[in-house]
């Protein structure tokens, strides 16, 4: 069945490489999909305070946007995004007091009580494709590429909506063994990359960041491969005031898993935006003989 | 370091806007200490998460409201999960952010942030960081 796709803020612009690799590994694997019509921000972060009920209300709207589709499911490819929209979900499904405040409040739309199933591309993965129709797909296994899976916080954390063991996880580890990889297990795999307080604290959330990537490195990674924007920028765009501020620093390549399953699959690298990732990605799949020299 | 012992009466008022806010009942926190063996910005805080629940105990607001933690806190969730009294230790961290932010005093300027790193910013960073940091 025909799932919605929300895409979230950050997949249009600074996160392009997530999307549209995922977009076309949606095609590959004939994932029939519609971006969600008038979606807005789900807020980035879930409220944490029980008398504030208007932040609930960004992500309940794109939920009754589904639900108005007609469709039964909606996806996301940003971590974040699911961890909000999930919540949302779960609090509209379970809390009869606050579903019927907010219905209330949002008068001008249809009641909502949580009808609407949140996935994340991985979780569907793993649920609806299932790893032994994703294997048959593969064109290109990333053989000999050393890659840590790393998950941070929003994927597994609170436990209500985690995709997967919150302390144990291993989709991305079979997701990235389906995909030929070799899989280097890693103990900083679900520590928070210091997340918004790149903005709050830019000194310890850098110090976070390298022990992440410094951890990968030392348990002989080649490549990170994560999900969420956030981290990407933490881990990847920030490695270079990383590598200037620890002089035991070691550049490593960081990647969306899409990008990294729309090589598997054989997507024409130029889909999946290598020239948003450290100059080093593209490189490092060059090496390895996994892409040929022309794409950018 | 041992808990200083209040000088002053605890204060009520404090400890039930955190209750309130937050939903989360900070006695049943029997100091275990799971919670900040798992913080990962424990090199960067003044004050433990398991410092926070004893000084939320004892209703030593000044003590709180001097520490950075609420400030640093990245709602990771780790404590959370790992919590064996269930305690939903994020939501106390928000709501003593949320009691300093809802007197309109801002943690972080939006206006002050260079154009640069405007410009390098994911959205989320923004959007998270300004939901968490001002009000």
């Amino acid at each position: 069945m025909k799932i919605s796709y929300y895409p979230g803020c950050t997949l249009k612009t600074k996160a392009k490489n997530l999307e549209r690799s995922a977009l076309a590994c949606f095609d590959a694997l004939g994932i029939e999909y519609e971006e969600l019509p008038r979606w807005n921000c789900c807020g980035a972060v879930y409220s944490l305070a029980d008398d504030d009920l208007i932040h609930i209300i960004a992500p309940v709207r794109d939920l009754i946007r589904v639900k108005e589709r007609g469709l039964d499911t909606v996806m996301t490819l940003c971590s974040m995004c699911y961890n909000t929209l999930a919540r949302a979900n779960e609090l509209m499904k379970n809390n009869e007091e606050k579903r019927y405040t907010i219905n209330t409040f949002m008068d001008e739309e249809p009641d909502y009580a949580g009808e609407v199933r949140v996935v994340h591309f991985l979780d569907y993965l793993r649920d609806e494709i299932g790893w032994d129709k994703l294997k048959e797909k593969i064109k290109v296994p990333l053989n000999d590429l050393k890659v840590a899976p790393y998950y941070g916080c929003t994927l597994l954390r609170p436990r209500e909506v985690a995709l997967d063991r919150p302390d144990k996880p291993t989709v991305i580890r079979t997701f990235l063994e389906t995909l030929g990889a070799i899989v280097v297990d890693f103990p900083s795999a679900t520590v928070c990359c210091g997340s918004y307080q790149v903005l709050g604290n830019p000194e310890a959330a850098l110090k976070v960041s390298h022990g992440i990537l410094d951890d990968a490195v030392k348990n002989g990674a080649e490549a990170l491969a994560l999900a969420c924007p956030l981290c990407d920028y933490n881990l990847g765009f920030r490695q270079d005031a990383i590598l200037n501020s620890f002089t035991d620093a070691k550049e490593i390549p960081v990647y969306y898993f899409t990008q990294l399953m729309a090589v598997a699959l054989g997507i024409d690298p130029a889909v999946s935006h290598f020239e948003l990732n450290r100059e080093s990605s593209l490189q490092l799949l060059r090496d390895k003989k996994l892409i040929s020299g022309a794409a950018s | 370091m041992p808990l200083e012992i209040l000088k002053t009466l605890s204060d009520e008022t404090f400890k039930k806007k955190v209750m309130e806010i937050s939903g989360e009942n900070f006695h049943k926190c029997y100091q275990c200490g799971t919670c900040s063996g798992s913080c990962p910005m424990a090199e960067h805080i003044t004050v433990l998460p398991r410092r926070v629940m004893a000084f939320l105990q004892l209703g030593n607001r000044e003590k709180l409201e001097q520490s950075n933690t609420p400030w640093t806190c990245a709602s990771c969730h780790t404590c959370q999960v790992r919590c064996p009294r269930g305690i939903d230790i994020p939501k106390v961290m928000e709501a003593l952010r949320l009691l300093q932010l809802r007197r309109n005093i801002n943690q972080i300027e939006p206006s002050s942030i260079s154009k640069k790193e405007i410009v390098d910013l994911p959205q989320i960073a923004m959007v998270s960081g300004f939901r968490k940091l001002t009000s």
